[in-house]
């Protein structure tokens, strides 16, 4: 035991992914300490906020003392805020379908460079017009143009954003600052900052915050579903392997049937008779496990099959012990280790299998709790695929890519520790 | 394994041995023959009956799981539909339901009026898109799904068994990267790999549609440019199939590969001075047959997988049947197609066991004891 303990901290397949799991579940108690709150909370209104520091506007025009620096990328950094990459490409594609106006000539595609505002803006100018109705032109094309076309106006204006408060005695506005082209704020100094390394979602939750929780409710679940599919696959191992005779070809033919039958269809079946209501997570994960036993049954009972009759089995047998004690005592001890692989695998497809489910709308139906896979059925309802919010599916599928890696490490480290032949070197 | 090589010697051996008791070649062969021919119409019909006795339990396990959950369906069913109405409507709405799907009848008659709907392919009539049958719906979305994942299931077997047998014969360097990214492939859940392939291919570079199987604004026709469009619809799912495929088949061709490559015989022909060519040729035929019992087993697998790839490109074939019958709430739909699934993969199984058996000599020679 103690030099198969020495030989599993030796392999390094073994090591690396327990230690992925270490560090997965060590983020997953710690994280919450220093960001505490409801993970579900809504935040945000609106959908898919792109990760980054959100800055409250009011608290920084409020701040105690500003700053003046003179930074000399500052001009050209404004002229990106103003005029975004895609305005740039609209003011192209205007240009060079409406460019060609009386006495001025058309532009080509190779003329005009996105990348030199200055350039662009000098075209931009000498073509651009509102006197020219354009027939053919939708109204929210002309609009758009209108509204950028009026950005470009005020680009190199630096003038400086007077501040007005409402009195509510007097009823007037007064001014109470000036904001000029070089002031600045500590961000240390406005009182309302977030940090949303991954943004939010299409309900305004902190992702992250979400994924950390979603996370933890996944592996409770997996590991309750790889408990039950054990307990049930061991026990079926067992007996069909130690027993034999019509006891075997009943279960073997029990097992053959689940092997065949996709365990992901009948997972489906069931859960959609349970129904919405009853769905609960610990719902969702006994059912998993319920369905999902066939494998561990089937190493079960050809290991056991090949220790039946072993010397001290019979031995056992001989001097009366009952049948649960031989198979507890005498038998289970040398199967140990592929039990404890099974299971590893088990937890791991348990996982895969709750995101699944989850992902045609068949999970737990719960608000209090995220799960990895109900994170992904939002994201695909609200179409952030298809929007290019990345961040509320892509760190989900990270997630559970690497939990499932980090299992099958584990897995088959142990595989090559217990099977020598599979070693390297 | 040894055994194993004993078994194809004794095969080999057979026809060298025979002439000795004084009979022609010519029929020492077709004696073999017909043994074989006759001991393979027997696996034949061991593997139907097989078949026939797996189908009924499935059709069984569609009829009656669903009974074994708390609840009668139809009570739960109305309440979904007709919220809100007033009690005395639903009450008769449950009767008529009642006596129109014979749930006043014992179950077992219930089962037996189901097993011959089904043998005469009826499955009932949709609910979301009624009166349309559950058949033809599941039909008329099967082609897609066949030719997302037949297709795939080839190429990434042999790119995957190709991979897997260069690392166990390279091992070193190669082994050391392909292992890891093959079980970390392996780890990405189906959906996942598609969304990932979508968001690279489809949103941010743009060079494949984003989902669907044709372009919106045609037709499906007979004619070039609507093939071109299929064709291009299909490249993303298609390549999320195939990189799954691929992951799984490296790792168990790998370990097959290096079980085989222990073996005596491949120590035999390298003392022999034989190319080490030709002894990876030896080995990737040993290690490939059990490959294609492996395939067999993960067939349900593979299925499943298409399946979400099918949802999240949006293609119409049975997986994004499958989601819209879960989010309709559309029963006889549903359960149409699971049946319809479970049935597919038994006899792709059971056709993957034929062909294992034409293909692989081991089980030839058992045939002919």
């Amino acid at each position: 035991m103690k030099s198969q303990l020495k030989q599993i901290t030796r392999s390094s397949k073994f090591m690396t992914g327990f230690i992925l799991i270490f560090v997965i579940v060590a983020f997953i108690l710690i994280y919450p300490l220093f960001n505490p709150g409801n993970p579900l909370e809504m935040i945000g209104l609106g959908t898919f906020f792109r990760p980054g520091t959100y800055v409250s506007v009011y608290d920084s025009l409020n701040v105690q003392r500003t700053y003046t620096l003179r930074l000399p990328e500052a001009a050209a950094n404004r002229i990106d805020g103003k005029l975004s990459y895609d305005d740039r490409e609209s003011m192209r594609d205007w240009l060079i379908r409406y460019g060609e106006q009386e006495g001025v000539a058309g532009l080509t595609y190779e003329e005009i460079d996105t990348y030199d505002v200055h350039a662009l803006l000098a075209l931009w100018w000498e073509h651009y017009t509102t006197d020219v109705f354009i027939e053919g032109m939708i109204t929210a094309d002309r609009r758009l143009v209108a509204r950028i076309d009026s950005r470009v106006e005020r680009i190199f204006e630096d003038s400086d954003i007077i501040l007005m408060m409402y009195n509510y005695e007097t009823g007037e506005y007064e001014e109470f600052g000036v904001v000029t082209a070089t002031d600045y704020v500590n961000i240390r100094e406005v009182a309302n900052t977030i940090w949303l390394p991954l943004g939010t979602d299409n309900f305004g939750r902190d992702v992250l915050k979400q994924l950390v929780s979603a996370t933890g409710a996944s592996l409770i679940m997996g590991l309750i579903a790889g408990v039950i599919a054990t307990i049930i696959g061991l026990t079926f191992g067992l007996l069909s392997g130690y027993l034999g005779g019509i006891v075997d070809d009943i279960l073997m033919f029990i097992f053959n049937l689940f092997t065949v039958i996709p365990g992901f269809i009948l997972l489906v079946l069931i859960s959609f008779a349970i129904g919405q209501e009853q769905r609960g997570m610990l719902t969702v994960a006994i059912v998993i496990g319920v369905t999902s036993w066939v494998w561990t049954a089937r190493s079960v009972r050809s290991q056991v099959m090949s220790l039946r009759n072993r010397d001290h089995v019979n031995l056992s047998k001989l001097s009366g012990h009952s049948l649960p004690k031989i198979l507890v005592r005498d038998v289970a001890p040398y199967i140990a280790s592929y039990v404890v692989m099974a299971f590893i695998l088990q937890v791991s497809t348990a996982i895969l299998a709750e995101a699944a489910l989850s992902m045609i709308g068949l999970g737990p139906m719960t608000t209090e709790q995220a799960t990895l896979g109900l994170m992904m059925n939002w994201a695909m309802n609200f179409g952030a695929h298809l929007i290019g919010a990345w961040w509320a599916y892509i760190p989900v599928v990270l997630v559970i890519a690497t939990v499932s890696f980090a299992l099958n490490l584990m897995n088959t480290g142990l595989d090559q520790i217990f099977n020598p032949q599979l070693r390297e070197g | 394994m040894s055994e194993q090589n004993t078994t194809i010697d004794q095969l080999n051996d057979q026809p060298n041995e025979q002439p000795n008791d004084n009979e022609q070649p010519g029929e020492q062969k077709s004696f073999v023959k017909r043994t074989i021919s006759h001991g393979f119409f027997k696996f034949f019909v061991r593997r139907l009956f097989w078949l026939v006795i797996t189908l009924f339990a499935a059709v069984s396990l569609n009829f009656f799981l669903p009974r074994l959950m708390p609840g009668d369906p139809i009570s739960t069913l109305i309440a979904r539909l007709a919220a809100g109405t007033d009690a005395e409507l639903i009450r008769r709405t449950i009767e008529h339901f009642y006596y129109q799907f014979g749930l006043y009848q014992p179950v077992y008659v219930q089962f037996f009026t189901y097993i011959g709907n089904v043998i005469q392919g009826d499955l009932g009539q949709s609910f979301s898109q009624f009166p349309r049958p559950v058949s033809d719906i599941i039909l008329s979305s099967l082609p897609y799904t066949l030719a997302l994942m037949i297709p795939a299931i080839f190429v990434g077997w042999i790119l995957g068994n190709v991979l897997g047998a260069v690392a166990a014969y390279v091992r070193k360097g190669f082994d050391k990267i392909m292992l890891p990214i093959s079980l970390f492939i392996t780890g990405i859940p189906a959906f996942g790999m598609a969304i990932i392939l979508l968001t690279v291919f489809a949103v941010n570079l743009s060079w494949f549609p984003a989902g669907g199987a044709y372009p919106v604004v045609m037709i499906p026709s007979w004619s070039w440019s609507f093939f071109m469009g299929l064709l291009q619809h299909y490249h993303l799912p298609f390549w999320s199939m195939v990189l799954l495929a691929i992951g799984g088949q490296a790792i168990g061709m790998r370990s097959m590969s290096i079980y085989e490559l222990n073996a005596d015989y491949v120590k035999y022909s390298r003392y022999m001075g034989i190319k080490d060519r030709k002894i990876v040729g030896y080995v990737f035929r040993n290690a490939m047959l059990p490959q294609v019992t492996g395939l067999a087993l993960q067939i349900g697998t593979f299925l499943s997988g298409a399946l979400f790839v099918e949802i999240v490109f949006s293609y119409p074939g049975l997986g994004t049947t499958l989601m819209s019958a879960v989010s309709q709430n559309d029963y006889p739909l549903l359960s149409g197609l699971t049946l319809f699934i479970i049935i597919m993969v038994l006899v792709m199984v059971f056709l993957l066991d034929i062909f294992y058996a034409i293909i692989d000599p081991r089980v030839k020679a058992s045939l002919v004891e």
